[in-house]
C-alpha cells in the first residue's frame, strides 16, 4: 500500500466521522470511497483475454494459495513465466474445460487499495453479441482487447459497437502483447489513433489507450517501464480506479413501485429502488400511468427515517394521501416526466435462436412492470460496417434491430440514454418463458410521426462549425445513416431554401 | 394518518449508526432490491438459512428489505442432525428474536437408515442429508422460489450462476440453459412446479461480508471467533472435538489450541483454523492477509475437482 492511499483514507474516516479501532493499514480498506466499478472485457482468447484478467486476479491477489494449487495441478504444465494457465482459473464450467470453449458470461471480482471491481467476462466468438450485450447491459467501461501484431480487427469494431449501443461511455483499449511488437511506440500511435477515429464515430468520447504485456504484467497492476520508457501514462487498474460510476442522479426522480408494504392498517409504503434524480419529504410527485398527484411524506429505511434519498437507493416512500399505487407502478416527479404512451422506438438484441417475430405478442419486463406488446422489426444493425438496413421480417438470434413496440395498455419509459434503469427492458416469450431479447428505449412514437414516419424531414442550414458539433453527439451518430449531409456555401444554402418555400 | 407506523415496530431506527461506505452501500441496494423482486413475484417464497456468517447478512438483508414489516417468507433450515450444537443454539435464539417463521427439516430417510458422515463418506453423506433433504423440505412446502446466501467469488462454477437461477420441477440446474440476465431486470416467469434460486449476495466478496457484519453489527455463531477449544486432527483438517460422537481414531488425540472456523456446516466435515482472532476486527485483519480461500476448509469442496458443479447439477444449493 502506497503512503497517500493511507492518507486518504485517514482523511476520508475524518470526513465521515468515523470512529475504528483499526490500525492504519487496514483503515485503507475499511474506508473505501467509492462504488464498485463495473466493467467488461472484450477480446477473443487470441487477444489474451483470458491471460489479461487471470493477470488482473493474480496481480491484485484475488487468486488464494489453495485455489492457485488446484490450477497448478489441473494445468499440468507451466508456462515459462512460471504461471499458471489463468484459462482455466476462468473458465469455470466442467462442461466448457471438457469443450475447451467460454460458453456463457462469467463475474469476476477483484480489488485494490482504492476500489474493487466487478468484471463480467464473455466470450469473444461465438455467440458474442448476445453474451456481450449481458455483460455490458451492466457495465460502466470497456476493456477492448487488440492484439499489438494485427491491431484493429473488424471485430474491434463488433465491440465497440455493441458497447456503445448498451450505453457504454468509457473505453479502454488495451494494446495487449506489446513484447511481442519490440514495445513499438510507432505501433502503438498508431493503432491508439485508429481506434480514436473509430470511437469518435461512434460517440464515445472517454477514450484510454494502454500499451501492455497481460502475460509479463506490465501496465496492468504494475507498470511497464522498465521495458518501455517512453510510455507516461497511466496502467490499466490505474485508469480504473479512477473511472466514473454511471449515474442516474442528474435526471429527474423516479421509483418504480416493486411492492406495497402494509404491515398494519395505518401504514401504507411503497417499495423500490430509486431509479433515478432524487426525492425529499415535501417533493410532489406523480404515480403513473394513473396521472394521480400526492406529496412525499417520508422516506422510511431500516436505519433511519431519510430527509433524501438518490438514484441508486432501495427505499420505502410514505404519501400524503391514499392514492390506489400498485407494483408496477412508478412514481415520478411532477415537473420532469417520463413519456407515457402505447407506442415507442427501442433498439433490442435478439437473444434466443427463434429470434424476435414480427407481429407476435410478447411479455415485456421494464423496472417493476410487465406487460404485453407487439414488437416489429424496422432495421437491423450490420456490424461489419455499422450501418442499418431495412428489414422487417425476423430479427435472427444475435441480431440487433430498431423495432416498433406496440403496448395494449399505457407504458412508462424513459429513453434509454437519459435513464439506463427506466430505458431499458426485456423480452419474455410467453411460451417457453426465456429471456429473448434485451431492449433499449429510443423515443415514443408520436400518433403524428406514426403517419408520416417515412416521409417527414426537416432540412437545416447551418454554419459547417455548428453542424460539425452536432454530428459528433451520441444521437448524431447513432442515427447518422438517415441523414442527408450536403457541404455547401451559405449562398446556395439560401437559394435552396429559396426555391423550397416556391415550391410551397 | 396513513404515515405513522405500525405499533408492532420490529426495530428502532438508529439515528447515530456509522453510515456504510458507498460500496457496501451499493451491495445492500442490490440485496433488498432481489428481496423485494421475488417476494413480489412469487407465490411462495422461503429463505434457506444456515446459520451461518453468510445466512447471517442474508437475513440482515431480508429484515432491511422489508421493514417495517416482517419477513413475509419462512426460514428453512435443512440440518443434517450433524451441525455443531452452538450452531443450533444460536439459530434458537435469532428465529425467536426477530419473530421469524420457521421451518426445520431433516432427512427422514437418513434419519432412519442412520445415515452418518463417519460410516457413509462425505460424498454420500452430503448427497442423502442436504441435497435430497433440501429437495425434500421444497417439494413439501411447495416454494416456487428460494433465496440462497451463494457468493461469485466462491468458487469457479458459481461464477456463471445468474441472480434468478432457474431449476427444473426435479431441482437440476442446466448450466447451458440459463437465461440471461440484463441490467437488473429479473425473469421470473416459471411453469407450475418450476422454481427459481435467488442469490441476493451474488455480488458479494468474503472480505465484503466480513466488513457489512462489522459495520452493521449483526450477531453470529461464536465459532467464527478464536477461543481455546478441544480438537482431533483428521485428513489434515482440524475437527471440534466437543460432540460425543466423535470417536478418536487409534493414534488420534484430543488437542487444544486457540482455533475458529471460516465457515460452519457439519463439525465432522468442517475444519478449523488456529488463529488469535478473538472479535470481528481480529478476523478482518486476518482475513486481509489470509492467502487460502474460505472453502479449504471443506471436505466437500475437495472429493473431485469440478464437485461443485456436480452437486449443483444434482440440486445442492
Amino acid at each position: 500500500m502506497t503512503v497517500s492511499a493511507i492518507a486518504q483514507a485517514a482523511s476520508a474516516d475524518v470526513t465521515t466521522g468515523t470512529v475504528t479501532a483499526f490500525p492504519a493499514t487496514e483503515a485503507a480498506r475499511a474506508a473505501r470511497d467509492t462504488r464498485p466499478l463495473r466493467l467488461i472485457t472484450c477480446g477473443s482468447v487470441d487477444d489474451g483475454k483470458s491471460t489479461l484478467i487471470g493477470r488482473l486476479l493474480w496481480d491484485t491477489k484475488a487468486v488464494k494459495e489453495d485455489q492457485a494449487a488446484t490450477l497448478r495441478r489441473d494445468s499440468g504444465k507451466q508456462n515459462d513465466l512460471g504461471l499458471p494457465d489463468f484459462a482455466l482459473l476462468l473458465d469455470g464450467l466442467q462442461a466448457e474445460r471438457e469443450q475447451g470453449i467460454t460458453i456463457d458470461v462469467a463475474y469476476r471480482y477483484f480489488a485494490t487499495d482504492k476500489r474493487s471491481f466487478i468484471v463480467a467476462d464473455t466470450p469473444g466468438h461465438e455467440q458474442y453479441t448476445r453474451n456481450m450485450a449481458t455483460g455490458a447491459s451492466t457495465a460502466d467501461l470497456a476493456v477492448l482487447l487488440v492484439d499489438a501484431r494485427t491491431g484493429l480487427l473488424e471485430q474491434t469494431r463488433r465491440h465497440a459497437t455493441i458497447a456503445s449501443l448498451m450505453g457504454i461511455k468509457q473505453f479502454v483499449l488495451a494494446v495487449n502483447k506489446f513484447d511481442l511488437v519490440g514495445y513499438d511506440r510507432a505501433r502503438f500511435d498508431q493503432i491508439t489513433h485508429e481506434f480514436r477515429e473509430l470511437a469518435l464515430s461512434l460517440g464515445v468520447r472517454q477514450i484510454t489507450a494502454i500499451p501492455m504485456s497481460a502475460l509479463k504484467g506490465e501496465n496492468v497492476v504494475y507498470d511497464g517501464k522498465a521495458s518501455m520508457p517512453w510510455y507516461e501514462g497511466q496502467t490499466l487498474v490505474e485508469v480504473l480506479e479512477l473511472a466514473t460510476v454511471r449515474s442516474a442522479q442528474t435526471v429527474g426522480f423516479r421509483l418504480p413501485v416493486q411492492r406495497v408494504s402494509r404491515p398494519g392498517e395505518s401504514f401504507r409504503g411503497y417499495q423500490g429502488t430509486v431509479a433515478g434524480g432524487s426525492v425529499k419529504p415535501g417533493d410532489s410527485v406523480v404515480i403513473l400511468p394513473s396521472g394521480m398527484v400526492a406529496n412525499v411524506t417520508k422516506i422510511i429505511t431500516f436505519d433511519l427515517v431519510r430527509n433524501a434519498a438518490v438514484a441508486g437507493d432501495a427505499i420505502t416512500l410514505v404519501l400524503d394521501r391514499q392514492v390506489d399505487v400498485s407494483r408496477g407502478d412508478m412514481i415520478v416527479s411532477i415537473d420532469s416526466q417520463p413519456q407515457v404512451g402505447l407506442d415507442f422506438d427501442a433498439q433490442l438484441v435478439a437473444l434466443q435462436a427463434e429470434g424476435i417475430q414480427p407481429g407476435r405478442r410478447y411479455w415485456l419486463k421494464s423496472g417493476s412492470r410487465r406487460q404485453r406488446v407487439t414488437a416489429n422489426p424496422v432495421s437491423q444493425l450490420d456490424l461489419k460496417t455499422g450501418s442499418w438496413t431495412q428489414r422487417t421480417g425476423l430479427l435472427p438470434m444475435n441480431g440487433i434491430g430498431k423495432v416498433h413496440l406496440s403496448f395494449d395498455e399505457n407504458a412508462v419509459f424513459d429513453a434509454y440514454e437519459q435513464n439506463r434503469t427506466t430505458g431499458a427492458f426485456i423480452l419474455i416469450d410467453p411460451d417457453t418463458n426465456n429471456t429473448v431479447a434485451g431492449g433499449m428505449i429510443t423515443a415514443k412514437r408520436s400518433s403524428l410521426t406514426d403517419l408520416r414516419s417515412d416521409e417527414a424531414r426537416v432540412i437545416l442550414s447551418l454554419p459547417a462549425d455548428l453542424a460539425d458539433q452536432l454530428m459528433a453527439t451520441e444521437l448524431f451518430s447513432r442515427r447518422r445513416d438517415e441523414t442527408d449531409l450536403r457541404r455547401m456555401t451559405a449562398g446556395e444554402a439560401s437559394q435552396i431554401f429559396k426555391d423550397a418555400a416556391v415550391d410551397i | 394518518m396513513p404515515s405513522t407506523l405500525p405499533e408492532t415496530e420490529l426495530h428502532n431506527p438508529q439515528t447515530t449508526k456509522t453510515p456504510l461506505d458507498p460500496h457496501l452501500k451499493a451491495l445492500e441496494n442490490e440485496a433488498i432490491h432481489i428481496f423485494r423482486e421475488v417476494a413480489a413475484e412469487f407465490e411462495k417464497p422461503v429463505m434457506l438459512y444456515s446459520v451461518g456468517k453468510d445466512s447471517s447478512v442474508l437475513l440482515h438483508l431480508a429484515r432491511k428489505a422489508f421493514y417495517p414489516g416482517r419477513v413475509p417468507f419462512p426460514l428453512l433450515h435443512v440440518n443434517t442432525g450433524w451441525k455443531f450444537a452452538e450452531m443450533i443454539a444460536f439459530r434458537n435464539d435469532i428465529v425467536k428474536k426477530y419473530d421469524l417463521d420457521f421451518i426445520e427439516h431433516i432427512n427422514p430417510r437418513g434419519k432412519a437408515e442412520n445415515v452418518t458422515p463417519f460410516t457413509h463418506g462425505s460424498a454420500l453423506f452430503t448427497d442423502i442429508m442436504k441435497t435430497e433433504g433440501l429437495r425434500q423440505a421444497l417439494d413439501a412446502g411447495g416454494f416456487d422460489a428460494a433465496f440462497g446466501g451463494a457468493r461469485r467469488d466462491e468458487e469457479a462454477s458459481r461464477a456463471k450462476e445468474r441472480i434468478y437461477s432457474f431449476r427444473t420441477p426435479e431441482h437440476r440446474w442446466d448450466p447451458r440453459a440459463q437465461r440471461p440476465e440484463l441490467w437488473n431486470i429479473y425473469n421470473g416467469m416459471i411453469r407450475k412446479g418450476e422454481s427459481v434460486r435467488a442469490f441476493p449476495l451474488s455480488n458479494w466478496t468474503e472480505v465484503d461480508i466480513w466488513r457489512y457484519i462489522q459495520v452493521e453489527d449483526i450477531p453470529l455463531v461464536p465459532l467464527y471467533y478464536a477461543k481455546e477449544r478441544p480438537y482431533v486432527e483428521r485428513d489434515g483438517m482440524m475437527i471440534l472435538a466437543e460432540d460425543p460422537r466423535l470417536e478418536l481414531l487409534p493414534g488420534e488425540t484430543i488437542q487444544h489450541g486457540s482455533i475458529r472456523f471460516r465457515t460452519l456446516g457439519d463439525f465432522p466435515l468442517t475444519g478449523a483454523i488456529p488463529s488469535q482472532a478473538t472479535n470481528l476486527e481480529e478476523v478482518i485483519a486476518e482475513l486481509e492477509i489470509a492467502t487460502v480461500s474460505e472453502r479449504q476448509g471443506r471436505a466437500i469442496d475437495r472429493d473431485q475437482s469440478g464437485s461443485m458443479e456436480k452437486k449443483k447439477r444434482e440440486g445442492y444449493f
